[in-house]
């Protein structure tokens, strides 16, 4: 088989409340495109994009899932493996912000540490518009989550969301691998090996599930 | 009965053609509902000879006194007529007795009963026990076949809207699950040629009498619950017959055909990631619409033709693509393959095809699930 075409790939999940506009930011990013009426995600569905990022190539497996509450228990099963999470909600519908805490809930119980960004949708009216800017940083400061605000329909800010996401993945990588090769060199050192830190190790070396 | 490839071009769907090109997950041509029948219209081609003697048997059965409902199964088995579709689903489902002579007033007495459900219940929608329901459905419906001009009129996501939230609160284990708005969409179709002759892509429903309109709300309403009965361990909470469907999918294809399965092991496909919609819309979003009404035709004559015999459909309908399956070469390849399945210019032909195949594998491993098990 051809080498790989790409220096990484990245497994992203977008989640959220139905109708907040998952495929929708997804279709933007991925084809550069937009309808008003997408038919509803049902499981998951699935896209690829790649991108250069720092001299490399970067390419993006993202998945979309279904919103409704009835699927969590299958789309749980969509984290394995995963190494970012954007959660999604409307900034013209507070319900759907209300409930990113139940997101953040969901993505711990299914993964020990994972890069996560939390995406504002639909912000491109601002009569419409009824979840503030504000309280949606000072809540993604409170959780330690970036937040951004987007229009997958005017194409704003979506494809700045998905790269500076992107970079935030590939630096967790870089980071892991840096602290894994320090431990290395530490270990070769060390005559005496304790199991306990090494069992820490394999568990901080997962990425989820 | 074969219509050659006249499914893919009509004048009337040259604006919806345009707006679908930004959709790449749909075929890029609409399924043409107007040519899901398998038998002619007043501006097709005449009948063959076969297929008019079928629906001369058709017509004999309905007739009565007393439909030998066994036979209507067998002859329906592989596809009804379109002038006689709308009343053999009808007493398929077991919505209409065989009893010719009572059919009028049961149908009468389902409609009133329906009716009087909207009235008694469809004002509780904004309750606050009831708003979540009606929120999503709400939302859902918009996105129901939004390709298709028919449904975007607001009398029929009306229609829709009532028929799902009097469904889904008296079925409170399941409620409303996305998936099942999909469902109603061939009972309409079906209903409303009950009134027309024409095209039903375009068709304005207001042209309509409000009597024939309302008809076709509440029998699909009844129809739609008939089905549901038999598969709602599909919605209910973790969906069990789901995730056992896709189990049992996986099981059968290890057996029937073992280098598919193996190479989607390899490339780490996992089954629940591409079928789970296949058994949650029941291949709807896989086929045009066309074929899923073609695809109907048995099931409703098949026993546990839409919880059991659809299993066998996705078997059948998986090895199909084998060639196409064994030919990609990592995990998103295989994704975006299954998750996208060339169906488009599908038409009967193919689905009589899929179904053959389907009954070859139940009668090879119908009652020996021991037989599919690896």
């Amino acid at each position: 088989m051809a080498g790989k075409d790409y220096n990484h790939l990245f497994k992203l999940l977008i989640i959220g409340d139905s109708n907040v506009g998952k495929s929708s930011l997804l279709l933007r990013f991925a084809d550069n495109s937009f309808s008003g009426s997408y038919i509803t995600t049902i499981g998951v569905d699935f896209k690829i994009r790649t991108v250069d990022m720092e001299g490399e190539r970067v390419k993006l497996q993202i998945w979309d899932t279904a919103g409704q509450e009835r699927f969590r228990t299958i789309t749980s099963t969509y984290y394995r493996n995963t190494h970012g999470v954007i959660i999604v909600y409307d900034v013209t519908n507070p319900d759907s912000f209300v409930n990113v805490k139940r997101w953040l809930n969901e993505i711990s119980e299914n993964c020990d540490s994972v890069c996560k960004i939390l995406v504002g949708n639909k912000n491109d009216d601002p009569t419409k518009k009824k979840v503030d800017s504000q309280d949606a940083m000072r809540f993604g400061e409170t959780v330690g989550v970036r937040v951004f605000e987007t229009s997958a329909k005017e194409n704003i800010n979506v494809e700045e969301m998905f790269m500076a996401f992107t970079r935030m993945v590939l630096r967790a990588k870089k980071q892991s691998q840096d602290r894994a090769e320090r431990e290395r060199e530490r270990e070769k050192d060390t005559v005496n090996i304790n199991a306990h830190r090494d069992r820490d190790r394999r568990k901080r070396g997962k990425k989820c599930c | 009965g074969k219509q050659g490839g006249n499914y893919c071009s009509t004048h009337s769907t040259s604006s919806a053609l345009h707006r679908q090109r930004s959709l790449p997950h749909r075929p890029p041509v609409i399924p043409l509902v107007a040519r899901m029948a398998d038998q002619n219209t007043s501006g097709t081609p005449a009948m063959t000879e076969r297929e008019a003697s079928r629906l001369d048997k058709f017509k004999q059965l309905l007739a009565g006194p007393n439909t030998d409902l066994e036979e209507l199964r067998k002859l329906s088995w592989s596809g009804i007529p379109r002038q006689v579709r709308p009343i053999t689903w009808k007493l398929l489902s077991g919505y209409l007795p065989a009893n010719a002579e009572r059919r009028e007033s049961v149908l009468q007495r389902k409609r009133q009963e329906y009716f009087g459900f909207i009235q008694q219940y469809y004002n509780s929608r904004n309750d606050e026990n009831h708003q979540d329901t009606y929120r999503q459905i709400h939302i859902d419906i918009p996105r129901t076949n939004p390709l298709i001009p028919l449904f975007q009129q607001a009398s029929v996501q009306e229609i829709f809207e009532r028929i799902l939230f009097i469904w889904a609160i008296r079925h409170p284990a399941s409620g409303y699950v996305q998936g099942i708005n999909d469902l109603v969409t061939p009972f309409f179709v079906v209903y409303v040629f009950e009134y027309i002759e024409e095209e039903v892509e375009n068709f304005d429903v207001s042209s309509l009498e409000e009597e024939a309109l309302r008809n076709i709300e509440a029998d699909s309403f009844w129809c739609m619950s008939k089905l549901l009965d038999g598969i709602q361990d599909n919605y209910t909470f973790a969906q069990p017959g789901i995730q056992r469907k896709v189990k049992a999918l996986e099981e059968l294809v290890s057996r029937i055909d073992e280098s598919v399965h193996r190479h989607m092991q390899h490339y780490e496909v996992e089954y629940l990631q591409f079928a789970f919609r296949w058994m949650n819309n029941l291949l709807m979003r896989e086929l045009p619409l066309r074929c899923t009404i073609r695809l109907w035709d048995t099931y409703q004559a098949e026993p546990e033709g839409f919880s059991h015999f659809h299993l066998y459909v996705c078997a059948a309908f998986l090895v199909k693509w084998r060639k196409e399956i064994l030919e990609e070469r990592d995990f998103q390849g295989l994704m975006i393959l299954l998750q996208n399945l060339p169906t488009m210019h599908w038409g009967n032909e193919e689905v009589s095809v899929l179904l053959a195949e389907a009954y070859r594998l139940k009668f090879a491993f119908a009652d020996a699930p021991n037989h599919y098990k690896r």
